[in-house]
């Protein structure tokens, strides 16, 4: 037997499904801007690891030479992704949500059992539970990251007017560093996230469009059960 | 919602994957329509006809986004100080407006002061004019739009001393209701001798307490380079906007011409 069970509000949809493509523009632009002034690079000394970017990188892409037009989206998706931010983070404070998403005294060794798990070391399954430890510390430092950006962008977007921001984020070099560290942060995030929900599979993938999974129920016995309260939660 | 599940509801396979299949299909089908409102969204802002280099519902947002830190502004509000001796020399960037060859004993910074209706008030000025205005030295961050700053130190004049002793933005003829103070300009348009480079100040950057006729950097004269013998230096704004070799400044109503907004960049770009 089966059961359809509600997993995402349609909010949530809303906000994850509208952020995924303005944060991808956010980091389209952000390169066009970048170029003029590229920089950072992983490295010690005179050498170098990796150079963010290679000449190759912006040439395959046709990223230089745009500082006005990277500038002009910037500066106006900014408002998209802040107000869906704000909103989403609204959202999961007043409908409690943020129980599920914030990491709690357990989250740590969840995460860490997770991580023996897909590394395929532990093979006992895991504990059913909307947002395992892993994701409850990915999902709530990704947000803290889109608080971050906001933070960073403001203070190299008015270094004069918001000068106290900029201050405290160490000044203007710092805080563009910061705000460019925190975007190779979210590709990084991308990178998982997308290999764990290819991962996960479909039921769990199609839970971010849909809003339900279908969950196995064994078969009743023949004794009534009492309608489990929350069927999500491990009986 | 709608979409909420009978929590207790047993199902069989067969019925799930019926049930599954209905909702998954509504769902996609939704965000597969929005997506593609989102790409003819798209489509439609990118093929609205450009406003000096950029689409015009972008251009709405830079100026509603300028006009949103216009308000924020005041001139209590300065841009923080640094201790001189972190200050460096900057990069050289950009020549527009410097080519010709100046004759410094010649240069004189002409003013064409605020008119309206009325007749042209011009004025000339010396360096040694400049010089002789209260000197003002401060360290500051200049920030250039491609995403470089240098701490330099920065000595010249205020702008607003200049229009304290010669009140060239402000309207001659006494204001008709009296007590009212005069009628001020809304703008200040600055550009090189040769008419080349040209950039627009609203007035409340210019009378900016850190916006100076600038005439030395870290101590000594300017270079030509640099934007000998009188620049613009303000930390409110990009370097784009803090002009070399000033020759001419005008005030107006008219929002004036500004070299790079006409090449796609922010009219404001203020820090």
């Amino acid at each position: 037997m089966k059961r359809l069970v509600a997993k995402h509000p349609l909010a949530i949809r809303w906000f994850h499904w509208l952020n995924f493509p303005v944060l991808a523009l956010m980091i389209w632009s952000g390169l066009w801007i970048y170029w003029a002034n590229d920089v950072y690079r992983l490295g010690w000394g005179h050498t170098t690891l990796l150079k963010f970017f290679p000449q190759s990188f912006y040439q395959a892409f046709h990223m230089d030479h745009k500082l006005a037009q990277g500038m002009a989206w910037h500066f106006v998706l900014m408002w998209v992704f802040a107000l869906n931010g704000l909103a989403y983070v609204t959202y999961t404070l007043v409908s409690g949500e943020w129980r599920e998403l914030v990491p709690n005294r357990r989250s740590l060794a969840s995460a860490w059992q997770t991580v023996l798990h897909d590394l395929g070391i532990r093979k006992e399954p895991l504990p059913a539970q909307k947002f395992n430890g892993a994701q409850q510390i990915a999902y709530t430092a990704v947000v803290l990251m889109g608080a971050g950006s906001l933070l960073t962008g403001l203070a190299i977007y008015k270094p004069t007017q918001l000068a106290w921001l900029t201050t405290l984020l160490g000044g203007y070099e710092w805080a563009r560093l910061e705000h460019f560290a925190l975007t190779i942060g979210y590709v990084l995030f991308f990178v998982v996230h997308i290999a764990q929900v290819v991962r996960a599979g479909w039921n769990n993938f199609r839970a971010m469009v849909a809003g339900f999974e279908v969950v196995d129920v064994p078969d009743p016995a023949p004794a009534p059960t009492p309608p489990a309260s929350s069927p999500t939660l491990p009986a | 919602m709608t979409d909420q599940p009978q929590p207790g509801r047993l199902l069989t396979d067969a019925e799930a994957q019926q049930e599954a299949a209905r909702r998954s299909r509504r769902s996609f089908i939704t965000l597969g329509l929005a997506g593609l409102a989102g790409l003819g969204g798209w489509g439609w802002l990118v093929t609205r006809p450009a406003e000096q280099g950029v689409p015009q519902p972008l251009r709405r947002v830079l100026e509603a986004n300028g006009q949103l830190a216009g308000e924020y502004l005041s001139n209590a509000q300065l841009a923080p100080v640094f201790p001189k001796s972190r200050a460096r020399m900057p990069r050289v960037n950009g020549h527009v407006g410097l080519k010709d060859d100046l004759d410094l004993t010649a240069w004189r910074l002409r003013v064409q002061g605020y008119a309206p209706g009325g007749a042209a008030r011009n004025q000339e000025f010396t360096l040694a004019d400049i010089q002789a205005l209260p000197r003002v030295e401060m360290t500051t961050e200049l920030r250039c739009i491609e995403g470089w700053s240098t701490v330099v130190t920065w000595a010249g004049a205020r702008l607003s001393d200049l229009l304290a002793r010669y009140p060239l933005a402000t309207d001659p003829r006494p204001a008709p209701g009296t007590g009212q103070p005069a009628d001020q300009a809304r703008y200040a348009s600055l550009a090189t001798p040769d008419g080349k480079y040209y950039v627009g100040l609203d007035l409340a950057s210019a009378l900016h307490p850190q916006t100076l006729l600038c005439y030395e950097m870290n101590g000594q004269p300017l270079t030509p380079d640099h934007g000998a013998p009188l620049r613009l230096v303000t930390p409110l704004k990009y370097g784009i906007k803090q002009l070399k070799r000033i020759g001419t400044l005008a005030f107006t109503d008219q929002r004036p011409p500004d070299y790079w907004a006409e090449r796609g960049y922010d009219w404001h770009s203020s820090l």
